[in-house]
């Protein structure tokens, strides 16, 4: 991969201050290339959510260097998309206007968005229509069932173009079935906009399945206990969930998580 | 559908009528067959012929105890959002200014009443002040307790886009708010409605609460139970028009129910 999106050399991070502070991360090393799709995984509460929250500049370093596109990160960045297990949706907004959320807050848009809100609206939909939402655009988040709800998550988290979409568990409140084929949403949207990709989770099938390169936490406080890449061919259909090679993959990152079996 | 429209009917219209009707039934028989005296509980036919009897100083009353009843309640509105909003925004002014609001609350209205009449004299105002004391609390508690309820991971989203804590305010923390605001607004008004009559039997010159203190007075206990039941009756009115509005402003949050 070629050139360095985000950059975490030896980086710390605590919860609170003085006697009290837990560590949450430790002295974690690993590099992010543009378009590269990465996946973290590990037991809970490991700190896996809170390395998201430190890529994002949600939470500042406690030691070490965290760069994004070669500057320190200190505040917000705004190149950041995020979704979540639960998919937060405004029940008073319609999808759309739930996924147009983050064009009423990142500038340029915030200012065009009087003028603007047409083709603004037409994106979105557009958006919405290529994860399978055609349709349901102008539905209630209640009236949609809980993978559309997450679709539409995602989109809300794409709209504003972000260089890096950082998802925390997002398929992790659904049943088997329609978490695999968000997966393949999840694929494609990934393979079409060349978007940088974090995803946090625990399913190790998810994590092979979708990322470049997979990174193992340990327990409390969180360091990278392994980083495996996975070199099966692109694009992946659900049928390499069942090969040998896929499972072998499987089998080792389970290993180095550890734990009582 | 004609079949769950006669069962909508059924519950919501006759169910009330009947009951309220058998309640009043039940009143005259009781008062009849146990020759209760006048002066003690007078059955409804004698408080709905006292009511007809005197009903032009009951319109006179009743109008000045709803106009107080609705300035204290339109300022308990303004003052108890805004109030609400500043202590949701920040847990310090939370922590600062919550045991001053739950001492304040603690203190029964009436005994605060007196010391109205002292400032302002007779009149609507301390009825008005009293209708506000008591009905803001409520405003406030449930506005504050909206906006502490924010997702964080939705505040996350946001902040991780560079908004700030008013924008996070405006798209989220209000909106999700108002089922709370409209829903306290029912408490209040109903609440305005105690404060203002409490101000009036204490003191005043005019209003249903002075009507039926003179009543009383005078043992025209009829009168007073004929107070006691326009009281009721513009309870339901006000508490039902605060719903209609609730219902209307926040449509979603009912999701579910009938819409």
């Amino acid at each position: 991969m070629s050139d360095t999106l985000v950059s975490l050399n030896q980086v710390s991070m605590t919860y609170g201050r003085g006697a009290t502070a837990t560590k949450a991360i430790e002295e974690v090393t690993l590099d992010i290339a543009r378009g590269e799709f990465i996946a973290v995984v590990g037991p809970s509460g490991c700190g896996k959510s809170s390395l998201m929250k430190l890529i994002s500049g949600l939470h500042p370093t406690a030691a070490g260097t965290l760069t994004v596109e070669g500057k320190p990160v200190t505040s917000p960045i705004k190149a950041v998309g995020m979704a979540f297990q639960n998919s937060n949706l405004l029940p008073w907004r319609s999808i759309v206007d739930n996924v147009l959320l983050p064009l009423e807050i990142v500038q340029p848009h915030r200012s065009r968005m009087r003028s603007e809100r047409a083709q603004y609206r037409d994106k979105a939909v557009k958006l919405l229509e290529s994860v399978g939402l055609k349709g349901f655009t102008d539905k209630f988040p209640w009236e949609l069932s809980g993978g559309m709800q997450q679709r539409s998550s995602i989109c809300r988290a794409l709209i504003h173009e972000p260089e890096i979409l950082m998802l925390d568990e997002p398929f992790g409140a659904l049943d088997a079935f329609t978490r695999e084929e968000l997966w393949c949403t999840l694929r494609d949207v990934q393979a079409a906009r060349k978007v940088t990709v974090m995803l946090v989770t625990h399913d190790l099938r998810e994590a092979v399945f979708l990322a470049d390169t997979v990174y193992v936490m340990s327990n409390r406080p969180g360091r990278i206990v392994k980083r495996c890449s996975v070199n099966l061919p692109r694009p992946r259909d659900l049928e390499v969930t069942y090969t040998q090679e896929f499972q072998n993959i499987v089998h080792e990152l389970r290993a180095a998580i550890g734990g009582k079996h | 559908m004609a079949m769950m429209e006669r069962r909508e009917f059924l519950i919501k219209v006759v169910s009330p009528a009947a009951f309220t009707v058998a309640l009043f039934l039940i009143w005259e028989i009781a008062c009849r067959a146990l020759k209760v005296p006048l002066t003690i509980l007078p059955p409804p036919s004698a408080v709905f012929a006292a009511l007809w009897q005197f009903r032009a100083p009951i319109i006179d009353n009743s109008y000045v105890t709803l106009w107080t009843t609705l300035a204290g309640f339109l300022i308990a509105t303004v003052f108890g959002l805004l109030l609400g909003i500043a202590v949701g925004w920040h847990r310090a002014i939370y922590a600062g200014i919550y045991p001053v609001l739950i001492g304040f609350n603690s203190i029964p209205k009436v005994a605060v009443v007196p010391v109205l009449i002292l400032w302002f004299g007779l009149g609507e105002v301390p009825a008005i002040i009293t209708a506000f004391l008591i009905s803001f609390f409520p405003i406030v508690v449930n506005v504050a307790t909206g906006l502490a309820t924010t997702e964080p991971e939705l505040e996350d989203v946001l902040r991780a886009l560079g908004a700030s804590k008013l924008d996070i305010m405006r798209k989220v923390g209000i909106p999700r708010s108002l089922p709370y605001f409209f829903g306290s607004l029912k408490v209040a008004i109903t609440l305005a409605f105690v404060g203002a009559v409490v101000s009036e039997t204490v003191g005043a010159n005019k209003g249903l609460g002075k009507l039926m203190l003179d009543a009383q007075a005078s043992f025209q206990v009829p009168i007073v139970f004929a107070g006691l039941m326009v009281l009721a009756v513009l309870g339901i009115i006000l508490y039902a028009i605060t719903a209609a509005v609730e219902h209307r402003f926040t449509r979603w949050a009912f999701r579910g129910q009938n819409r």
